[in-house]
């Protein structure tokens, strides 16, 4: 069995910081980590590959430094990393991603073997469209599972899969067939903490490089900003409210302050007393 | 990057909601969106449609009804069992059928499970863009769509336009716009269209669906009044006090992200960017810095009251009330205060 498992290096962007002045972005010292999400997709690609036998494959769409990010998902496990950078990626919206990842894929299942699972994270935690999943399936025609919480049974011999999927008030079991594209939700593994032996291994790994035209993209009018719909047209600070919160300070709390707030929370939403009264009745 | 819209997509016309239906109940997303719909339509000048995907039966008739009641001027409806439950494979190719056959200039969408799953696939197949989870939606002079949605990590937000494509997609989250007046209308112009497939051509299939439990079903994104605790409640303790206010106040609770990420609360109580979108008449947020990721969650509540140990906390820049205190000595003192003002036993003394 072969999986490819799509992973987005990204800022750890809780330590982002806005420039005060020019109100841009500071990306300068800010460390990357592989988005958050990823590693529930990978751990689960992981688990299915020492239950079935076969090989993971990571891959990653980015500037060459992204380089780390796939080191470090072979120290989890991982047996293959592809590194697809190019200049002509420069600017991607989510159909130019997944349009270059779908054909990173195709060249991996020329070159490494067809995958049977693409797996993606839900969402990045810096574009956080969730698109970019759907989008791969689409294009490479796989048919597709989103927010998969279980993967309930995988029959290779029958190319049958069998998952849970978080839906809107409850959860569907589904069933369908391979090759299929699985976005896995958060929270439903935990990363393995790595071998010595990978790591040692990741270490010294040779990273697979390629570039849009090793990747057999022609037409390079589909990757980058050229091919991408969507155009960010104005970047701003929201707007601070033009009426000040009405501020109270007290040191200590007391009864009174609580009071006097209660009676000042009465006073600014009309009706929600009488409504409260009525609610507090009933309970 | 601006050249004039090709030839082809000029007879795009009309802004669309795509009207979800899940066991015979429209999502209440879908009825903000033909308000947030009805605004665009209006300045553009053009007809505003709800698309129902559905099987024959009440469900899908009221939906019909519905989007006439909450703004719609016609309804495009496909009708057929395969699309009792949501699965990507028709409802994709109906509602890409429906969009090539029809030509909309703007199609909306909740940015739901369902929403999102679907968006992403037909965008991708109209090779169109589409802005995810936006917050704010306007007409531009040149009658582009401008899509306004938060940016990562910094306090900002950016606009962004798909200016040389049709339709013009955009997905956005429960809450975030406001709940237009249902208005009882006669069902007006409803467009039929059939759904090119049968069961055979669709591989997936769906063993069972387990509903939640009601226990489960944490409603943030619509309760009346929410209580949330962030960070400065400084331990896993602390989130008890949250919770009894809200339960003196008959209220939902909350908490920002690092709460979730510290395990003090599950993942279905963040409020937020990544979290859920709420819109109470009164949010009170506890301990909580007021980041624009936060901000983004709660922004639409009629009246935010913070309390805070630093008066320069960013939160008091979008509070209405702002409390300077410890929230872990404040928050006993309030739930003792509104349980006092609320009891019937108080009440009925004060009127005599
Ligand atoms: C603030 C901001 C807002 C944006 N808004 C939009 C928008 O509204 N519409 C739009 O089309 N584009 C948008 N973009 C661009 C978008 O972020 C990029 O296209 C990005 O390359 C992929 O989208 P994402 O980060 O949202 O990924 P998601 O779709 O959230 O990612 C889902 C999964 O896809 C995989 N994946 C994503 N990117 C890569 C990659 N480079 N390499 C390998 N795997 C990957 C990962 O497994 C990830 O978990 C925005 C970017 C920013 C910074
Ligand atoms: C991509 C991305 C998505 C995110 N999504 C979300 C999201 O959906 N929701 C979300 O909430 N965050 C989100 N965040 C995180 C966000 O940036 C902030 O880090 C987070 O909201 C801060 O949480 P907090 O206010 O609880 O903690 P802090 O920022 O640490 O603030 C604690 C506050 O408590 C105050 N305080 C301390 N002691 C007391 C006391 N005794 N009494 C009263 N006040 C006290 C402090 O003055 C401070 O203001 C996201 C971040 C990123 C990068």
């Amino acid at each position: 069995m072969h999986i490819v498992v799509c992973i987005k290096q990204v800022p750890d962007s809780a330590q982002i910081r806005v420039h005060p002045v020019t109100n841009t972005i500071m990306r300068q010292g800010v460390p990357t980590i592989i988005n958050p999400y990823d590693l529930f997709a990978l751990e689960a690609a992981l688990r299915l590959r020492d239950e079935h036998g076969g090989t993971v494959t990571v891959l990653t769409m980015g500037p060459p430094m992204a380089e780390d990010s796939l080191r470090k998902a072979l120290t989890f496990g991982a047996d293959r990393a592809v590194l697809l950078t190019d200049r002509f990626f420069a600017g991607s919206d989510t159909l130019a991603t997944s349009f270059a990842l779908a054909q990173a894929i195709a060249k991996i299942g020329e070159t490494f073997g067809t995958p049977d699972i693409v797996f993606t994270g839900k969402q990045t935690i810096d574009g956080d469209t969730a698109q970019v999943g759907p989008g791969i399936a689409k294009r490479q025609k796989l048919l597709q599972l989103t927010y998969v919480s279980k993967i309930a049974e995988l029959d290779l011999a029958a190319r049958r899969i069998k998952v849970e999927r978080r839906a809107e008030g409850g959860v569907q079991v589904l069933e369908t067939r391979l090759p299929v594209l699985i976005t896995m939700l958060e929270g439903t593994n935990e990363m393995r903490r790595g071998t010595m032996v990978d790591a040692l291994r990741a270490a010294r790994a040779e990273i697979v490089t390629w570039s849009a035209k090793d990747a057999g993209i022609e037409d390079v009018l589909k990757c980058g900003l050229r091919g991408s719909p969507t155009v960010v047209k104005r970047v701003f600070a929201p707007a601070a409210r033009s009426d000040k919160a009405q501020m109270i300070e007290i040191q200590p709390a007391t009864r009174d302050t609580a009071d006097a707030l209660v009676a000042a929370i009465f006073g600014g939403i009309a009706g929600i007393e009488g409504d409260l009264v009525e609610l507090h009745q009933t309970l | 990057m601006k050249k004039e819209l090709p030839e082809h997509f000029k007879a795009y016309k009309g802004v669309w909601v795509f009207v979800e239906v899940e066991r015979g109940v429209v999502h209440p997303v879908s009825f903000e969106l033909l308000g947030e719909g009805r605004k665009l339509a209006d300045q553009l000048g053009v007809d505003l449609a709800g698309v129902v995907l559905g099987p024959p039966g009440e469900g899908t008739k009221h939906a019909v009804a519905e989007s006439f009641a909450y703004g719609a001027d016609l309804v495009y409806l496909m009708e057929d069992a395969l699309l009792t439950d949501y699965r990507n494979e028709p409802f994709s190719k109906g509602l890409t059928d429906l969009v090539n056959t029809y030509k909309p200039e703007i199609l909306l969408l909740g940015a739901t499970t369902l929403g999102r799953d679907l968006a992403g696939s037909v965008a991708t197949t109209l090779l169109t863009g589409l802005t995810a989870d936006c917050t704010e939606l306007a007409v531009d002079a040149d009658k582009s769509l401008a899509a306004t949605r938060p940016t990562f990590g910094g306090s900002l937000l950016c606009t962004i336009y798909t200016l040389n494509f049709r339709p013009q997609m955009a997905t956005i989250r429960p809450r975030v716009m406001k709940m237009p007046a249902r208005v009882e209308k006669p069902v007006g112009r409803v467009v039929s269209h059939p759904l090119a497939m049968v069961e055979d051509d669709i591989v997936t299939k769906i063993l069972a669906f387990v509903a939640d439990r009601e226990t489960n079903k944490v409603n943030l994104a619509y309760a009346d009044i929410v209580v949330a605790g962030g960070l400065g409640l400084g331990a896993v303790e602390n989130m008890q006090l949250v919770k009894n206010l809200a339960k003196a106040l008959g209220a939902e609770y909350g908490c920002s992200r690092p709460i979730v990420q510290k395990g003090w609360m599950p993942a279905e109580r963040q409020i937020g960017q990544t979290g859920k979108t709420i819109r109470p008449r009164l949010y009170i947020a506890a301990g909580i810095s007021g980041a624009i990721q936060h901000r983004v969650g709660v922004e639409g509540a009629d009246l935010i009251v913070a309390i805070n140990t630093d008066k320069n906390a960013p939160i008091f820049d979008f509070a209405h009330v702002g409390l300077v205190t410890d929230a872990v000595r404040f928050l006993p003192a309030l739930t003792e205060a509104f349980s006092r003002r609320l009891s019937p036993h108080n009440r009925d003394k004060l009127a005599g």
